[in-house]
Parts: structure tokens; sequence; C-alpha cells
């Protein structure tokens, strides 16, 4: 049966977590990567067991949380669509193109759309640059993302 | 009968995936027995994904291929075949050196490495001394190719002279300047070279742990660098006992978390020792001073993925390429607006101008280039007239530019350089570390002061001056001090970009 309480469960969890990477030089990066893959975000909930286990405080943990772009506090939608918006990418045509979805799915830069399937999240290249504009959904890889590409990535997402 | 399909992320991003599939349920449907060999891309970007196929010992090329392409593939002409595939001019032109063998072999196939030259530079490392090492290393005039172009070997000789029961060699595999994809396609289509490179740089200075700092960007790069390393521990490649010998080298792959200016040495050992990635004052030197305060080598992925090859064919071999003090090669980065993108190693020397309108063909689009990005984000804007300056550290550094990591963006007629020049500054204030004022803040008034030029009020340009050598002389790091060089090569480059709303209300 599940734990009763379901923040104790959840710090219980944590706790086995940060064991699982106990051995390693410098663990925090590695730890909070493997929280947020398994929960989806880092909530304010994760803070306190995870400075608990590193022994450090829970203001060194927010900090640095709050410092790294991929380190979100709330949850993202059911896919993540990035578009690169570097330079390479800004030479065939990506500023126009992140427009064309923000338009579509209604939202700015790391909004979530209304039915929560998709956060549009910027990028600043993902080493495509010779077959830009490129996107990433999720951990899937797309070059020459054209306004037609674009649909159907975001009809596949459900947006 | 074997069958090539890139797994490199630029290969799968157009396709390769699809293609992979349609192959495979063909031959099974036709009842042709092949191997289908994920392999590392050629660098032909615009032929992506380029399939080949083995006959009589030669790789013929078809691309760029789609699913609905490989019907007929196995028949005697097809509609995009391109012949053997190292005739083609663009590859047979290179120097292959660092990138000899990415697109060739099985990234994961260590008997394949092997047959290739691989482990060859270990195996004659594991016979020389630290000192011979490093030496060796000096000798090949290497200097950093993440940017900063610094001596690999006297870097590498400080790490050997510090006295430490621990020290470290770090990868930095951060990548994060636009117009570049060298290290990812090293990581994806020949990992056990980095590994190599990896291993040497241990042994030559006395470290026995290794760590690649790997942009969490680079998914597919991460999952064929965990599994290079795995395959590489079973088979003793890594581990207590190096291929054998009294060596001991181990490493693991961290993944960074999306902070370009994690990529800056000092600011990629804190995020590595679990904190916030802001950039470390120099002294200590993280050669002195690195990675939980101990000795460490932090090196760029193509300096490490260059040490097998220096090792396995001489210094000598290596430093007769090049042009005055950048010796051996460079892969250059081709992107952007640009008809044949991608990956093009060559010796150092060739001018920017060869470069984009001879291997590059010129714009994509087919119109004129307006301006041309060399060194990433950081680097500066060359117009046409700069086209003859030759590709080398200290050419690009006299003509007011950097090579960086030798990324170059081609932009086409249509290229706005007031919002070229406004981006770098976004971009600089959306990745300060935050630790120096001209930088955090400076970036963020260097945004509103190109809006104000280009809303027509000309009165801003001199604060625009004036705000960029502010950051130039107030930056710890090359983020908040080298923003200015995009910022100013794109006003002096194209001054009309920032008037054209200024003359339309006059
Ligand atoms: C803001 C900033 C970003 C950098 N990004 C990278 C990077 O992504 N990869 C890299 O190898 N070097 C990068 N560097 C350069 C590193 O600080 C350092 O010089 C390099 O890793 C040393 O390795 P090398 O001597 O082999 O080039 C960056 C520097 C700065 C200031
Ligand atoms: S220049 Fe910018 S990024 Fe570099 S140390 Fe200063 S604040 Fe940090
Ligand atoms: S600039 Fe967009 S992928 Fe590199």
């Amino acid at each position: 049966m599940r734990a009763l309480d379901p923040e104790a469960g959840l710090a219980d969890r944590i706790s086995e977590i940060c064991a699982d990477h106990a051995h390693l030089e410098g663990p925090l990066l590695p730890i909070l990567h493997a929280v947020q893959d398994e929960l989806g975000s880092l909530s304010e909930a994760v803070i306190a067991p995870i400075a608990e286990a590193l022994n450090i405080s829970r203001a060194e943990v927010h900090g640095v949380i709050s410092f790294y772009h991929d380190f979100r506090t709330e949850p993202a939608g059911r896919h993540i669509l990035k578009i690169c918006r570097a330079e390479a990418c800004q030479a065939m045509g990506a500023t126009a193109l992140a427009e064309t979805a923000k338009a579509r799915l209604g939202v700015d830069w790391h909004g979530t759309t209304g039915n929560g399937a998709v956060t549009l999240e910027p990028v600043y290249c993902l080493g495509l640059c010779a077959c830009g504009p490129a996107a990433m959904v999720d951990d899937r890889v797309v070059g020459r993302v054209d306004a037609g590409r674009l649909e159907d990535l975001l009809v596949e997402a459900g947006a | 009968m074997k069958v090539y399909v890139p797994r490199d992320a630029a290969a799968r991003a157009l396709g390769a995936d699809a293609v992979a599939r349609a192959i495979e349920a063909m031959a099974a449907a036709q009842g042709h027995e092949i191997t289908l060999i994920r392999n590392g891309s050629r660098g032909m970007i615009w032929l992506e994904p380029l399939v080949e196929i083995e006959i009589d010992g030669v790789r013929h090329g078809f691309g760029p291929m789609t699913a609905a392409d490989v019907t007929g593939l196995f028949d005697e002409r097809h509609p995009k075949a391109l012949g053997p595939v190292e005739d083609i001019p663009f590859l047979a032109n290179q120097t292959r050196l660092t990138f000899q063998r990415v697109g060739v072999i099985d990234p994961l196939d260590l008997p394949d490495y092997e047959a290739h030259g691989g482990l060859a530079g270990l195996r004659r490392a594991l016979g020389m001394t630290g000192a011979e090492i490093v030496a060796e290393v000096t000798e090949s005039g290497l200097r950093g190719r993440g940017g900063a172009g610094f001596p690999t070997g006297i870097k590498w000789n400080t790490v050997l002279g510090a006295e430490a029961a621990q020290k470290y060699i770090v990868c930095n595999a951060d990548e994060g300047d636009s117009g570049t994809f060298a290290d990812r396609m090293i990581m994806e289509g020949d990992p056990f070279c980095l590994i190599e490179g990896m291993a040497i740089a241990g042994i030559g200075v006395g470290a026995t742990r290794g760590y690649v700092y790997l942009r969490s960007e680079y998914p597919d790069a991460i999952a064929v660098m965990n599994k290079a390393v795995r395959i590489a521990r079973e088979t003793g490649l890594l581990g207590a006992s190096l291929l054998g010998s009294d060596k001991a080298f181990d490493m693991e792959i961290r993944v960074g978390a999306g902070a370009y200016v994690c990529g800056e040495e000092t600011s990629l050992l804190n995020s590595l020792e679990g904190k916030r990635g802001v950039v470390r004052a120099k002294p200590p030197l993280p050669a002195l001073e690195g990675f939980l305060g101990r000795p460490t080598v932090v090196n760029n992925v193509i300096s490490l993925a260059t040490v097998p090859v220096i090792f396995e064919k001489g210094a000598a071999h290596y430093r007769d390429f090049g042009l005055g003090r950048s010796r051996g090669t460079i892969p250059l980065q081709i992107a952007g607006n640009v008809k044949f993108g991608g990956l093009y190693e060559t010796a150092f020397g060739t001018t920017l101008g060869e470069i984009i309108n001879g291997i590059g063909g010129g714009t994509a689009s087919g119109q004129p280039v307006k301006a041309v990005q060399v060194g990433g984000p950081l680097g500066a804007y060359f117009g046409p007239e700069q086209f003859d300056t030759p590709f080398g550290y200290e050419e690009f550094d006299g003509a007011g530019g950097l090579i960086g990591h030798a990324g170059i963006t081609v932009f086409d007629e249509t290229a706005d350089m007031s919002r070229l020049a406004r981006f770098a500054m976004e971009f600089c204030a959306v990745e300060s570390c935050g630790k120096c004022t001209p930088c955090r803040i400076g970036a963020v008034r260097g945004v509103e002061t190109i809006d104000r030029i280009v809303a027509g009020d000309a009165t801003a340009v001199p604060l625009l001056e004036d705000l960029c050598e502010t950051m130039k002389d107030g930056s710890l790091c090359a983020l908040g001090g080298f923003t200015p060089y995009p910022v100013l090569s794109a006003l002096r480059l194209a001054p009309e970009d920032f008037t054209l709303a200024r003359e339309a209300a006059e």
C-alpha cells in the first residue's frame, strides 16, 4: 500500500534517489535531474529532503534550481516543444517560425497550452545549425522545420 | 550486404530513423540479407539522411533520402545515387585527422574502431612517461579548440607538475555556441576517440578520473557516450588497468542543465560540483585548483579527440599542417543560410571567402551573402570585404574577430543586423551568471539602447558604444566581455539597418 501521508512518501522517495547518487562527486545536479525526470518538476516540497540528504542548506538547493534553465518549479505540459532561437537558425527563418508557434498555441515562451498538451520553450542551439530551423519535441530532434512540419508536430503532440 | 544509415542527430532530425525502418522492411520483403549499421554522419548535412551501400568494398551514397525513396534502392539506377561517397569533392578534399572515423565506422563497435586506427595512440602513450606524453602534445602545436586557443601541452604541463593525491580530466562538452556541432558529431560518431584522448591525458598528467560535462540539449550524444563508457569499462579500455597496463583511468558522463555560461571552464567546474554555475575569478587556475579544488585539465571535446591521432601518427605529422601559429587541422562547421552546410576538416589557412563561397557554395537562398558570424554568439560579424581573412587564431584576432569553436554562420541579404545586435545583447542578459554588473545590467541596457536607436534616437549610438566599452572592461569572462564584438561589428557592417526606422520617420 502507498504511504498514507503523501508528503512523507515523497520525502522517502527523494531520500532513495539521493542515496542512489551518494557515491558521486558533486551529486546535486544528477539528483535534481533524476527527481525532475520522475516527478516532472522540482516543487518546493522536494527541497527539504534533498538539502537534508546532502547536508546543505535549503537556500543552497533553491539557489541551484533557480540558476539553471532546465529546472522547473511548475509542471510542464504533456510535451515540451523547444524551438531554437539562436543565430544559425535565425538565418533560416527561426524567428518567424517561433512567432507562428506562439500564435498557433496561444502562448508566449515558457507558456503551456490551455489543454495542457504542450509547453513552449526557447532553446539556444541544438547542434543542428546546418539544417535549421531546428526544434525538439521532448527528446526528439527535428530539422528544417517549416510551417507545415511545425503543424504536424503540434497535431502529433495534441495541441 | 552492408547498409549504412547515420544515427547522428542531424540525420535523425531529417528523418534517418524512418529511412532505416523502410530499408529493413524492404530488405525483409525482398529477401535481401543486409547488415544495417547506424554510423555517424559524414558531415554533408545537405545530403542527410545519406544512405550508403557497400558494393565490392566501395561505399556508394544515396541522398538526401526519404522513406519513399527507399523503393528501388537495391536496383541498378536510383535517382538519389551519388556514386562512391569518398569521391564526393566536399569529402575528398578534406584532411580528416580528428574526424578520420566519423561516418565511417559503427560508433559503438570497438573492434571496428581498432581496425580503423583506434587505440594505436593509447598503446603508444602507455609506453611513454608522463613528461614524454606532455612533450608530444606540446610538440604537435595543438591549441584548445573550445575558443581561447590556449596551447594544450602547456596546460597539461601545469597539471603534470602539480602535486596532489587526486587529479582530474574534465572534458568540456557544453558546446553552446550557435553554428557549432563538431563536439556533438564526434560524441555521436566516434565516442571511443574521445575516451581514448581522455585516457591519454589522464596517464600524461597523472589523473585517474575524468568527467565529460555534456549539455542536456544533446540527448543522442548523451546516450551514445554512456553506452561507449560502459563498453570501454567492460573491455578494459577504462578501469584499474588500461588495456592490461599498470595505469588506471575511469570516467563518467555528467549532464548540464541548460546554461550557456557553464561552457566557461570555471563555471563548468562549479556546476560539476553541484553549485550555481557562477564564473570563478582566476587565479587560481583550474590546472592547479580545479574540480573540488584539485589540479584539473579542462579541455574541449575536439582538443581531447585530436590527441589519439597525434599519438597514432606522431606530433610532427600533425604540426606539419596549418598556418603560422595555428597548427594542424580545424573542423570547420559551416552553418546557417548556406548551400552545402556541414562539417569540413581541413588545415588552418583557408580564407573565409573560400570557405563560404567555395566549400559552402554560397547561400542556400541563392541571395548574396550579407554577413557571416564566426566563432559563435560572442564572435564578430564579418562582411564580404573581409573574405580574404585566412582561417587562423592570430589572423582572425587581427581582423577584429575570433575563430572560437570554428562555427561559421552565414546570413543572406534579408538579415537585419540591428536585430542580430539586439539578440546578442538579449542572449547575454538571459545567460549572464550575474557576477559582474556590466554584464548582468549592461546587457539589459544594451537591448534598450538598441531599441532607442532603431526607434529613431541617433543620440543613443554613442551611448551604445560607451556601454560596449564598459562591458569589455568590466566583465570577468568573455560572455560580458565579448558580446560587444557582434554588436559593434553589426553596427559597423550595416549602419543603415539601425537607421531605417529613423529615416522613415523623418
Ligand atoms: C561564456 C563562455 C562559454 C564557453 N563555452 C565553451 C563551450 O561550450 N565549450 C568549450 O569547450 N569551451 C567553452 N568556453 C571556453 C572554456 O572556458 C575553456 O577555455 C575551454 O574549455 C578550454 O578547453 P580548450 O583549451 O581545449 O579549448 C567558453 C568560454 C566562455 C567565456
Ligand atoms: S561577464 Fe557575465 S557571465 Fe561572465 S562572469 Fe561576469 S556576469 Fe558572469
Ligand atoms: S543555431 Fe539552431 S541548432 Fe544551432
